[in-house]
Formats: C-alpha cells, structure tokens, sequence
C-alpha cells in the first residue's frame, strides 16, 4: 500500500481484575481492594452521566441512591425514551429456574464461546455472576416479567442457548426494564439528587490535567452551549449501528459522545465488531427511514426456509413442503433455527446471494409458523408474539399468521465501543464508559439476551462499585470556568455550528448519510474482503470532503434545529466508518460478526486465526491524514478453551 | 399518490403559529407516515424554507416520542403510534391536517413539538417502587398470581406519547396516571406505598395544567397500547380509598 494505514503503539493491558485469585473469586476481591467514599463525602463529589437508557439509567439512580451529586443528560424530551426501550426478546440469567443445568459457570461459558473468544474472561464471569442480582432487583421494582399459573416467574430458551434462562415481558422486555429504571431514576429526581438536563447533547469531553472533568453541550431547544462540570463522567451513549444508516436503532442513536471523548484521548476498541440481526423486515423502498426488528425468539418457534427452486415466486403457502429448505436446520442439525446471530445471518445473506431470496429484490427468507400453530394452537401463538405479528401486519399489509414472515438481516448492535478495564474506566482517567457504548463484554458477537443483562449489570452493580476507587481521591480541584480547556473546548463546538450554517451547498445531511451507510453496508457489512475494504477507504475521505463543501443544513444556531444536529452527527460517523474499515482490514481472520471471506473453514464458517489475533484491537485517534495508532491488549483464556465454535 | 398537508408551523412559543399548505406528489402507500414527512423536509431543506420539526426516535412504536394530531385524530386514522402509520391508510388527492398535541399541559416548542415534560414530573411525584438497589430479596420470594402480573404488565405497556391528553376535550391525563397506578398497584411490590403513590401523583397531575376526568372515553380510543378505561376505575378506587385512610398529598 502507498500509506501506512495505521501505526502500532504500545500494548494495553487491564490491570484492575485480580488476576492472584480465582475467577469466580475476583469481582468480590475487586470490590474489597477498591476504596470506597465515605458516605458524608458523596454529596460533596458530582457525577455526570451521559444518556438514560439501561445502563445510564440505572447508574444515575444508584449513584444519586447512594448520595452522590448526579447531573443527567439525554437528548430526546423524557429520559423514558432513550432505546433501550426497544429491546424485545429478554434477559438472561443464570438462575437455573427450569433446573436444566444452568449455572454462573454456563453463562459465562455460553457468552465467551458465543463472543467466538474474543472477549476478556474476567468481565463476562462478573457478568454472568451479577445477572441473579438483576432479576431480583428488576422484580422489586415493579417490572412485570412473564409468570406462570403458580406465580412463579417464567423464562424461555433464547438466540442459541440450550437452556431456558431467558426471563422476558412478553415482546415488550427492554420497555419493561427501561421504565423500571426510569421510575428509580425519577424517584431520585424527586429526592433531588439527579439535576436534570433534557433536550441536550454533549458535544465534547473536558480534560484537565488529564482527568476528564465535564462536558460540553448544546441545549437542543435554544441553542446555547454550555459547559458542565464534575469529578467524574459517565458515557452511557449507546452504540454505533446507525453509522450503516439503515440499521434496528433509532434514529436519534449516535456516536457523537463516544467519538469526541475519543478524540480526547480515550482508545476506541474493535469498530469493526458490529452485530447483524438475522430476524428484520426487509427494506420496501428508497425512502425507508429504519429497520425494524422482528424479536428473535421467533425463531423458537418458527421455521426458516427458502424454496428449493431458485426464483420461485409462488406465495408462500402453496409451496409444498417437499419444495422447502428449511436450510438452517438442514446444514446445523444440532441448533436448527436457533444458531448464534452471526450464524443466521450470513446463511440467509448466502441463499439470497445464491438467488432463492424472496420477496423484493430477492433479499428475503421466510420465517413460517404454520408448524407452531398446528402444534400449539392460534391462541397459544398469539399469547407469544401477538404485538410482533401486529407490527409485521402494519408495516408490511401481510397477514403473519396466514403468509408467515419474510426476514432479512439488518444491523442491530456494536459490540465494539471505548476501550475500558475491569473497573469501566476508559484511558482518560475519571471516563467510564458503561453499557453498548463500551467494548468490554460480547466480544465479537452477543448473544441474545445480554444486552439488557449487560446495560444493568454496569449500571446498577459494576460501575457504582468501582468508581469509588477513583473517587476516593475526591473530590477534585475546582475548574475555572475560564480554564483553557472550557474555552477551546467550547469554541470548538460554536466553530463546527457555524461552519455547518456557512456552507449553504446543494446535498441535504440525510443524503450524505444514506450515501456513507450503504457504503459501509456493501463493503463492511456481513461479508468483508480486502478488497471491498480497501474501496471502502478510498471512498470515504472522499465523502468527508464532498460533505464539508456541499452540505446543506437549514435553519439557525439559536433555535430548535433537528437538522443541525443531525449534520454534526454524520460528521462523526463518517470519521468513524472510517477506522471501523480500518480496524477490519487489519483483522485479518473471521471472528463472530466479523466475517473475513479469505478466512473461512471449506464448509464456509468463520475461522478464526488466535495466533495472531486474540487480542482486543484498541485505537488511538489521530487527526485527520496521519493514520491511527492500534494498541493491542492480549487476550488469555485460563478457564474457557478456545476452540473452534460448532454449531453443527 | 399526491397529497395536500396543511401543517401548523410555529417557530417557537413566542411566536403565533399558522397552517401552512405544501403538496407531495409520489408517495408511496408503503411508506410511514413520519417518512412521508422525511419527504417533505427533504424537499424545504433544498428550497431553503425551514424544516418542520417533529418529535420521532424509535420508528417502532415503543418509545412514545412521536405524536401528530392527523385530522384531528390524535396519531391519525388507525390506532397505532404515528410513526406505525402508514400511507396505505390515506387515498390519492387526500388533504390531511398535520398538528401538535393540543393542551395545556403540553405547551408547544416548535411546529410539531411539544413539550410533555409535565409527564416526568407525574412520575416523579410516586410512580415507581422505592427498591434501591442492592435491596431487593430473591426474586421467587413473592409468587405473584398470572392473573394480576399479566393485568400490571398490560397497564404497563403505556409508552407516555400523550395521545390521551390530546384525545381528551378536557385535555386531561388521567389514562396516563391511571395505567402507572394501576401497574404498581396489582403488584404485591407495589402495595406498601399504594395510598401515597395514587395521592401524590394526583396532586402532580391537578399542579400541571391538565383537565380534569370525565369518563369521556377518547383517551383509551386513541391509546397506541390500548390501556383500558378500567384502570380510572382502579386509580379512583384507590384514591377514595388512600383519602378514607387519611392519606395526604406531601411527604
């Protein structure tokens, strides 16, 4: 290649797990090492935190509990909104409730062969330790889970487990959840310990003397920019899917905070593990706007097909069995239908490849419940899924129950995000990073049902924990308002306004995004190669620069401008599409939702390459033109063999 | 299809706001109803003219930030959330009235933006359990009966859009608070601050700028969840009941 396309630093290395005890041993002897705050000096010290879903949530209202100073922030009208709502299928737990043979040790098992060994043992075991603690805490809080006749709570087999420790609220958990949190949340607001700012996005991380002191936001309704200030801050941002601009997310999901904290200095660790959902409607039209997801435990009880013929285009229901492919449990006879995520989606994207794709355009596969219906009878069926088959009827006019679904995969999740040790503190001392906007636990591929588990494990368990340890040095030395920190920071933020309004070109935001993300859904989607990665790189500083010339946004610095916010948004994605291609075309093997198409076995899966690869890839930011700077942490696995996964 | 919307436009509260008239032509029955408006702003964007601003994240009709009032009808003709509305319910030629929530509870910020922050403070005031965390015993401790948990859960799918304030020609939001009275209340979790909860969000809902309750109805018809009238029955139940008991509104 002409340019260096990155540069090796220095490795990294977690060193806050105690590696002297046993695994099942070391999240209560972090938790004893750690300091702790005395609790008559909590409310002397003040805790930002960023965003209010699962994870941001949670922290915000255990951490006011506690008798912190709690300043929350979030960018839509109510913290009851952020996405966490839409999570469907459920959440995991080792409670071993069915007596199948679950336990804190087949959790953790499950979640690091699940993440095809590429996750850090310490983290997935406290993980898996903490999910009991959850339910229990959930059920006190009012969620109303799924029970059975006697009372008791009920739980289902989800995404690949053969154990039943998924617990759920019908197709509504992530809803369920979230406003369990946003009731503790709003009950610290009522007992003033959480000051409250809606309606309002950080725009940039406060450094001082190395530490990360506040952030910088702008109020979405009138404009003005302003700087907060702490001892600590906590991003619970959320993930990046909406960088593929098509994605399962909402609209409003983003990189912006994750980016600019990375741009101060914290490592942005595996971009490229992004997560395709193998259940999604397909896309009708141009003007499709999102994704929606169909919830994957579906395919419980649903079968995936595709007809034999290729082009047959015949509905659905006068396909005789005999002419069907039920093609997953055909070539993973052991899993059928419930395969990992990765797994399901790359065969549905190979048989729409090889041309026995239904529907529009090809790009679809049946998900078919007649068997189930027979089986369990209508009601039964309904009783499970009903809102899910309500919303495929309106999205699509279809009848589910009569016609089955059609599903294409669709990016649903990133399991890459800041770069965090055990504590979830980020390279920026006094950064912690908690939920889907960190790195630490999936590895390159979640399971279903761990990312409600994860987002309340970190907010409600791991993080008020292990601040302590930093805050104990607190509270810190108070900031001038006029520090030059706050003053670039803030000039930073009114220039890149400004700049926005001033360019007056001819192309709108919406369309430079829907541009960047299906450039990175052809060439960094479910299948990458060298090749389309390396097209991919040519293309996208391209779009940085046709979109700093061209781009239109309207409206003014000082009022309500959705489109503003919007255009400094895709400003971030397109930088990170960026060293997502980058950090993929350096990982030269398959790995869970990273798929390699020179690195698979001859019956097509992934193969991984741990010689050279087990180790997370975590990357130093660098301004635009000089490449990044990859920092490797080594990854050991003492308690899991790695071994090749089957799903056969 | 082609369409006329005539869309209030109001730049911000200060401001009197307007009907405006604006014309699309090719729209697709398949799109939704917000991405019919996508459309729209699009084309303002290019011309120059000011997007219209409106409130919308998920797109699936969970998270509760969309809300139009669409001919009068709070989230339009089908009832569903306003983004799981789609163009296949309108026919080619239709006019269609695109305002904000009307109430005022929900005074409005921009265009199609209101600002339903009086819903959080309802919240506030008892809707939730205190269960700090770190507290909670096993969760097998209490069986609770399928019956109760599955009527909480219902009452619980509320996702606080506020079709219910705009539906209601008093502009009350008693089907808001009645649900989350109504979910905490069947929980054997919820029962040690029942008469608090019920007094104290009812003294929030009356402080805010809401009508009040008279069994009209429009509220639960236009509910994207469907939360039934049955849960003002519980929540004035337990009110008369938390009063007898000498329940009172501070803490």
């Amino acid at each position: 290649m002409a340019l260096e396309l990155f540069l090796e630093g220095d490795p990294i290395a977690d060193t806050k797990a105690p590696r002297d005890v046993p695994i099942g041993e070391r999240w209560s002897e972090r938790k004893f090492r750690g300091k702790l705050v005395n609790p008559a000096n909590r409310r002397k010290l003040t805790i930002i935190v960023v965003g209010t879903g699962l994870a941001g949530g949670a922290a915000a209202a255990t951490l006011a509990e506690a008798g912190y100073h709690v300043k929350s922030f979030w960018f839509q009208d109510s913290p009851r909104r952020a996405h966490s709502i839409a999570a469907q299928g459920g959440i995991n737990a080792a409670k071993n409730y069915r007596n199948d043979g679950d336990s804190v040790h087949r959790l953790f098992y499950d979640t690091v062969k699940g993440g095809d060994f590429r996750s850090r043992e310490d983290n997935v075991h406290r993980l898996a330790e903490i999910s009991t603690q959850i339910i229990d805490q959930c059920v006190a809080q009012g969620v109303p889970f799924a029970r059975e006749y006697g009372g008791l709570l009920d739980n289902r087999s989800f995404g690949g487990a053969q154990v039943s420790r998924t617990f759920y609220a019908r197709g509504q958990t992530g809803q369920q959840l979230l406003i369990g949190a946003y009731q503790a949340f709003e009950r610290q607001v009522a007992a003033g310990s959480i000051e409250t700012h809606s309606r309002t996005e950080m725009l940039d991380l406060v450094v001082v003397d190395g530490k990360a002191r506040g952030i910088v936001v702008r109020d979405l309704v009138t404009g003005e920019v302003t700087t907060h200030l702490a001892d600590a801050v906590v991003l619970g941002t959320g993930g990046y899917s909406n960088v593929y601009y098509l994605s399962t997310n909402a609209k409003g999901s983003n990189t912006t905070a994750i980016w600019r904290a990375h741009k101060r200095g914290a490592l942005f660790a595996n971009p490229c593990y992004t997560q395709i959902h193998p259940t999604c409607i397909p896309v009708s039209g141009d003007y499709q706007s999102k994704l929606t997801l169909m919830s994957e435990s579906l395919r419980n009880d649903g079968r995936v097909w595709v007809p034999k013929e290729r082009g047959d285009s015949r509905p659905a229901h006068e396909i005789p069995e005999d002419e069907r492919d039920y093609y997953l449990e055909r070539k993973y006879p052991a899993f059928g239908n419930l395969v990992p995520r990765d797994i399901a989606s790359r065969q549905a994207k190979n048989v729409c490849d090889e041309g026995y794709g239904v529907g529009p355009g090809g790009l679809g596969v049946y998900l078919d419940f007649t068997d189930a219906i027979q089986r369990l009878g209508r009601k039964a069926v309904e009783a499970k899924y009903g809102n899910l088959f309500d919303m495929y009827a309106r999205i699509t006019g279809e009848d589910p129950y009569e016609s089955g679904m059609r599903i294409y995969p669709a990016v649903h999740y990133t399991m890459g995000g800041l770069w965090v040790d055990y504590d979830l503190q980020s390279t920026i001392p006094g950064l912690f990073v908690i939920g889907e906007a960190n790195f630490s636990d999936h590895g390159a591929n979640r399971l279903g049902a761990s990312a409600l588990m994860q987002g309340l494990s970190d907010g409600y368990f791991v993080l008020p924990n292990t601040i302590t340890d930093y805050l104990s040095a607190g509270p810190f030395e108070k900031v001038p308002a006029d520090h030059p920190a706050i003053v670039e920071a803030e000039a930073g933020v009114h220039a890149q306004v400004e700049k926005f309004l001033s360019i007056n070109g001819t192309r709108t935001v919406a369309s430079f995004h829907r541009e960047l993300g299906k450039l990175v859904w052809d060439y960094c989607g479910m299948e990458r190669t060298a090749e389309s990665l390396r097209k991919a790189l040519d293309r996208i500083p391209e779009i940085r620069k046709e979109f700093w010339t061209d781009v239109k946004v309207a409206g003014t610095a000082t009022d309500f401008n959705q489109n503003l916010e919007h255009a400094a948004r895709v400003a971030d994605f397109i930088d990170l599409a960026e060293l997502m291609c980058i950090d993929a075309l350096h990982r030269e093997e398959s790995c869970g939702g990273h798929f390699r198409a020179e690195s698979q076995t001859p019956e097509g899966e992934a193969l991984r390459d741990d010689e050279n690869f087990a180790y997370v890839a975590a990357w130093g930011w660098t301004p635009e033109g000089e490449p990044p700077i990859l920092h490797k942490e080594a990854l050991e696995y003492e308690y899991v063999h790695l071994a090749q996964r089957s799903y056969k | 299809m082609q369409l006329t919307l005539r869309v209030w436009r109001q730049p911000s509260p200060a401001v009197k706001g307007k009907m405006a008239n604006y014309h699309l032509t090719d729209v697709s029955p398949d799109m939704s109803f917000l991405e019919m408006l996508d459309v729209l702003n699009e084309q303002l964007i290019l011309s120059g003219e000011d997007p219209v601003a409106f409130d919308h994240d998920c797109r699936e009709g969970i998270c509760g930030s969309c809300g139009l009032m669409i001919n009068g009808i709070a989230h339009g003709p089908e009832q569903t959330t306003t983004c799981q509305l789609h163009m296949r319910s309108f026919s080619d030629g239709d006019t269609i009235d695109i305002e904000p929530w009307r109430s005022g509870g929900f005074p409005v910020v921009k265009d199609l933006v209101v600002d339903r922050s009086a819903f959080d403070r309802i919240i506030s005031a008892g809707g939730f359990i205190s269960a700090p965390t770190g507290t909670a015993p096993e969760a097998h401790a209490t069986p609770v009966p399928k019956v109760d948990a599955d009527a909480a859960f219902d009452a619980a799918t509320c996702i606080g859009c506020g079709a219910c304030v705009a539906a209601c020609p008093n502009g009350s939001a008693m089907l808001f608070t009645a649900a989350k009275v109504t979910h905490l209340g069947l929980l054997p979790q919820g029962q040690p601050e029942r008469d608090s909860r019920v007094v104290r969000m009812v003294a929030q809902q009356d402080a805010e700028d809401f009508g009040g309750c008279t069994n009209i109805g429009e509220c639960s018809a236009v509910c994207p969840k469907g939360i039934s009238m049955e849960t003002i029955s519980r929540l004035n139940h337990d009110l008369l009941g938390a009063l007898r008991a000498g329940a009172v509104p501070t803490s």
